[in-house]
């Protein structure tokens, strides 16, 4: 009997982080060992940290966890030559919504993301690391812990690494509920035992990270790819993908779709083909309206801004994000203004209150979303929401007041004919005010 | 020297340190960006996003409180703006955010004139608000007798939590929540326990942190503000009173005009309040039998002045005990009527650090004694059984500051844990009697140091102090020290002669003294702790309380506080500072005044019993005294340095008055504050280890 998935795999995928999630006990060391596992560390063991960071860079691997910064570039950031500690953060905070690509490769392959992070250790001379994992993935925790303990156990962790006298430590730390922790200085706030607030850059982790020591910090599928590169070649994995987007990326598609799931398909994949062949189309042969991406932080396409391939510098260019690849499919009964409050009901919660604008600003938004969508909109309200985004666009401490305006700014300039058909509903008495 | 560079702020070219914040860059050429999160000498925080500028080359707006100042890539200055309409657009935005939950109850705040939400609100014109939704409200709370706090008026700029956390080395506030919910919040769940210092509400722009003792009293266009020194321990803090219808409302030193800057601890913020207790003498009194009657000063004038003369005249024995409090001029003066108007050296005062034999092993060395800003710039201090924290806030605070800005070398030889431990390159314990064992195991560390000061308590006196400084000649590095005395003049009643110098009886010996005819008291309280063993003396108390030694007294007379009177005091660093009226309370009479009078009813030529003519001839006889007037005057400190040569050894005991943060001998009695603070929930806050 074939292992049952969270989604039915599509012909076609390209797989290469999500290859082995269909092994029976694809989790295990064993398995893991049996279909390429630690080729590659054992072959990086043998280059030089150079040779190992210009791998990932001809790679043209970008970071999975949403900026999408070249990852050998970042690597190359760390002073590994600094007397102090180096150390290799993983961000498991998974918690863009629309998200949720990094606890498969926790749950299905855990080795895998071992032995990138082991690689990446040896690049930065580093001996110690730690897998950050949201709160709410306290079933992964374990997960990951288990398999550290495998790891442990058979030598592929601790003093004497796959026996080759590297030695590294890991270990899972959890995180406590805030989608802040997600940003990677707030995330190292909270390592170090602090409120997760983001800290002031320069200097940036690679410099002075967790307890001001070098610090490289990664998503967990960009620490997962990293085996296969080294393996087969940075210029392999390149291929795969368009020219600065190499490689594959897992997808989260969600909403109105009839196949809905994640699935890895090469940087620069069509988007109206991935939402058709791969997720099924739309139920019902309903009409597409808008698509969100690449997580909730990001600027909505219409369905007319769709046609493009989903590579980090074509989204970029039609004025959205690939981001964490957390993509959420609209049809045309989608009410935009319960989308812009639903949005915008999840950043509100999750500010972390440090600067004004951002904890101000959500929180301003919310109300005026909620007080529309019970009935009470006003004519200036579209106006109104567009200039408080804007006022917030650029200005705050951390990224997270742009991931709540911008969304915002997109569904009002958009999608204004949503609020204008429910200010006429209101007029005509269909609604009730309830302000 | 630093490398200038140059920068250009709104047009106008100016030079500026590499490296140095905008927000600094603009303020030392009188540019002001407005900031409510930044402060100097505490962390950065980059959240309130007031101080956002235009800067040429760069498409967002930059955070001015972070923005080191630097030439561009091809070395052309950096050109700011940082008031173009994009900037002023931007603070309005960020301004109506700030009002979105705030109450907008500045008729009845007390910030309300002097509120920096306020003052940006006039400039940038966020006076009305889009906002038309439901506001978050919170309950206001009371954590402690002193601090109330008021949630939804605080805009979260973290200054009171640095205050707390970095400046006054306590951290008893920090963050609680998130996002709009987020909060101030107390270290003990529902309320502070902690210096009570109320860093954390003058510090606060807005009225969220307010005074237990000021809140709702007054409006701060409706006072006069006196700058004045602390009455209380010896640090000499500036504290500027807030002063409304002869009513001392509160003390606070915003204008940082002092040497303290605008530190203040708990007393120098709230206890001046003894001034109008209750049970403020306020009539001359005559005892009758067990009980005194009030009589006039007329009366008490003549009664004095004719006991005195008849003692004199039949060559009795006087004994006459100074005041740690009162002024420079009052101590000057009393001398002079001790031994050129009686013909007595039987003078002394409660002495709480052993200056004498400080000042004679110094002698032949210039420059050994420390200022307060020496602590502060100092490359190592070295505290030497004393708890700095609890008896000296403003030395205390001083070290810490040199730690956080100039990484300073810091050790402790106490007794027991000291603030100090926490930035301590190494803390030694040891018994008492064992401090120079102590210091001897630091001397290699020491020896490393660019420059030392040794901060020394009471228990170091006599030979351990001369070893003391025999220790500091041997490191071979320039030391200076501070040898720690108790009251807000004790050093300044030293050097005005309040020693019995001469032969002159001290002041145990006095007391011990079955055959003393009379005895004057002029602020102080001998008699707490010890019994007057001659019960025929004549005793006079000047005082402002009925205290132990008025209670034996044959006539008291109600003398003035500090913050009733001019003249001017000695820090425990040897810096003179001036005092200034601040009210007057019926009845009373500076001890400067009630000598005079006792002195002319006696027909003494004793000069002018004015402070400015007292201070005149202070500067012409007293060594080390001979101050600028400008600066006195104007409200700064001059350092004074003792002459510079051998000094006798004086008879009588040296002890300080162990007083904590929360007391200070008699007057914390009187203080309504400071008993509450002590009464008030949970353990006082003592350090980390308590």
């Amino acid at each position: 009997m074939a292992k049952k998935l969270y989604n039915e795999p599509s012909p076609l995928e390209t797989l290469v982080v999500s290859k082995r999630f269909r092994l029976e006990n694809s989790e295990s060391l064993d398995t893991y060992l049996a279909n390429d596992g630690y080729k590659a560390f054992l072959k990086a063991r043998e280059m030089t940290p150079e040779q190992i960071i210009e791998e990932v860079k001809t790679s043209a691997l970008r970071g999975r966890g949403g900026a999408g910064f070249p990852t050998g570039l970042k690597w190359s950031f760390v002073p590994r030559s600094s007397p102090k500690p180096k150390y290799i953060v993983v961000n498991a905070d998974e918690s863009e919504p629309g998200t949720c690509k990094d606890r498969l490769l926790i749950e299905y392959d855990p080795h895998q993301l071992i032995e990138g992070i082991l690689i990446a250790a040896l690049a930065m001379d580093s001996h110690k690391g730690y897998i950050y994992i949201r709160g709410e993935y306290r079933y992964l925790i374990e997960h990951m812990n288990r398999a550290l303990d495998e790891a442990y156990k058979r030598g592929y962790l601790g003093k004497n690494v796959a026996g080759t006298g590297f030695e590294f430590d890991l270990y899972t730390h959890s995180g406590a509920g805030a989608y802040e922790c997600g940003e990677e200085t707030a995330l190292l706030d909270s390592l170090e035992g602090k409120r997760g607030i983001p800290r002031m850059k320069p200097p940036f982790p690679a410099v002075a990270g967790a307890w001001a020591c070098p610090t490289l910090l990664n998503n967990v599928e960009t620490f997962s790819a990293v085996p296969a590169i080294i393996r087969d070649g940075g210029a392999a994995f390149a291929a795969l993908g368009t020219p600065k987007n190499g490689g594959t990326r897992l997808l989260c598609i969600s909403g109105h779709v009839n196949k809905p799931g994640v699935y890895e398909v090469p940087l620069g994949y069509p988007m109206m083909k991935f939402i058709d062949e791969i997720a099924g189309g739309i139920p019902g042969g309903k009409k597409l309206k808008a698509v969100i991406p690449g997580g909730s932080s990001c600027p909505v396409l219409r369905a007319d801004e769709c046609d493009l391939a989903m590579d980090y510098d074509t989204i970029a260019k039609a004025g959205s994000m690939l981001g964490s690849g957390g993509m959420v499919v609209m049809d045309e009964t989608t009410d935009m203004v319960k989308v812009a409050l639903r949005i915008m009901r999840f950043y509100a919660h999750e500010s972390c209150g440090w600067c004004i604008p951002c904890r101000e600003g959500t929180t301003w938004l919310r109300k005026i979303l909620q007080r529309f969508d019970d009935g009470g909109g006003r004519t200036g309200d579209v106006g109104l929401l567009g200039d408080i985004s804007k006022n917030m666009l650029g200005r705050t401490f951390c990224a997270l007041g742009d991931a709540a305006a911008m969304p915002t700014i997109s569904i009002v300039e958009k999608f204004a004919a949503d609020f204008e058909k429910r200010l006429a509903k209101q007029e005509s008495g269909l609604v009730g005010i309830n302000a | 020297m630093p490398e200038l560079v140059k920068v250009k702020i709104n047009g106008q070219e100016f030079e500026a340190a590499k490296g140095t914040l905008l927000i600094e860059a603009a303020r030392q050429n009188g540019i002001e960006i407005p900031a409510f999160c930044y402060y100097e000498g505490f962390s950065l925080q980059a959240a309130c996003r007031m101080c956002l500028v235009e800067v040429e080359g760069t498409p967002k707006l930059q955070v001015g409180c972070t923005l080191p100042v630097d030439v561009n890539r091809d070395g052309s200055p950096m050109v700011v703006h940082t008031e173009s309409e994009t900037v002023k657009k931007a603070r309005k935005g960020t301004l109506e955010m700030l009002l979105t939950n705030h109450p907008l109850d500045c008729p009845v705040c007390d910030k309300g004139g002097e509120c920096e939400l306020q003052d940006m609100v006039f400039r940038y014109g966020a006076g009305e608000s889009r906002y038309t939704e439901r506001k978050v409200h919170t309950p206001e709370k009371q954590w402690s007798p002193v601090v109330f706090f008021d949630a939804p008026r605080c805009i979260l700029c973290y200054r009171c939590v640095r205050a707390c956390n970095e400046g006054m080395g306590v951290g008893a506030l920090g963050i609680g929540n998130r996002g709009v919910i987020a909060e101030i919040i107390p270290n003990k769940h529902d309320h502070l326990e902690c210096d009570e210092c109320g860093a954390c509400i003058d510090i606060c722009p807005v009225g969220a942190l307010t005074s237990g003792s000021y809140r709702y009293q007054t409006r701060p266009w409706e006072m006069n503000h006196v700058g004045t020194i602390c009455t209380h321990c010896g640090d000499g803090c500036r504290t500027t009173l807030g002063v409304r219808d002869g009513e001392i409302m509160r003390g606070n030193n915003r204008d940082r005009s002092g040497i303290n800057g605008e530190f203040l601890c708990v007393k120098g913020r709230y206890a001046f309040d003894f001034v109008n207790h209750p049970d403020r003498l306020q009539s001359p009194m005559l005892r009758t039998g067990e009980t005194f009657e009030p009589i006039s000063w007329a009366q008490a004038f003549d009664t004095i002045a004719k006991k005195l003369a008849e003692v004199k005249a039949r060559g009795g024995k006087f004994g006459i005990i100074g005041s740690n409090h009162t002024t420079n001029e009052e101590n000057f003066f009393l001398q002079k009527f001790a031994r050129q108007g009686l013909g007595t050296n039987n003078i002394d005062h409660h002495r709480t650090g052993d200056l004498s034999t400080l000042f004679d092993a110094l002698s032949g060395k210039s420059n050994a004694l420390a200022t307060v800003e020496d602590l502060y710039n100092a490359k190592a201090v070295l505290v030497v059984g004393a708890d700095l924290s609890q008896q000296h806030p403003l030395l205390a605070n001083q070290i810490r500051a040199n730690f956080r800005h100039h990484a300073a070398h810091i050790y402790a030889v106490t007794a027991g844990p000291v603030r100090e431990d926490d930035q301590a390159t190494a803390s030694v314990r040891v018994q008492k009697g064992g401090e120079l064992a102590g210091v001897e195991s630091l001397r290699d560390k020491l020896k490393g140091d660019g420059d030392l000061i040794i901060v020394f308590g009471d228990a170091v006196q006599g030979d351990a102090l001369r070893k003391l400084v025999a220790f500091g000649d041997s490191l071979g590095i320039p030391v200076k020290y501070i040898g720690l005395v108790d009251y807000s003049n004790s050093r300044g009643a030293f050097d005005m002669g309040l020693i019995p110098r001469d032969g002159g009886l001290s002041r145990e010996q006095m007391l011990a003294a079955s055959d003393l005819d009379a005895l004057w008291v002029i602020g102080a309280n001998p008699l707490k702790s010890a019994t007057l063993a001659s019960s025929q003396a004549f005793v006079v108390v000047n005082e402002m309380f009925m205290t132990e030694t008025a209670r034996r007294a044959d006539l008291i007379l109600p003398a003035a506080s500090a913050y009733e009177k001019n003249g001017t005091v000695t820090n425990v660093t040897g810096e003179v500072q001036k005092l200034k009226q601040a009210i007057k309370v019926m009845g009373t009479k500076t001890d400067l005044e009630i000598l005079g009078s006792i002195a002319k009813e006696m027909g003494l030529n004793l000069g002018i019993w004015l402070p400015d003519k007292m201070l005149e001839e202070i500067r012409k006889t007293v060594h080390g005294y001979d101050v600028p007037l400008p600066i006195l005057s104007t409200g700064g400190a001059v350092a004074t340095q003792p002459l510079n040569g051998r000094v006798a050894a004086l008879p009588g005991a040296i002890a300080s008055a162990g007083d904590t943060l929360f007391t200070s001998g008699t007057l914390s009695r009187y203080s309504k504050t400071l008993n509450s603070v002590m009464e008030a929930p949970g353990a006082l806050y003592a350090g980390k280890d308590h």
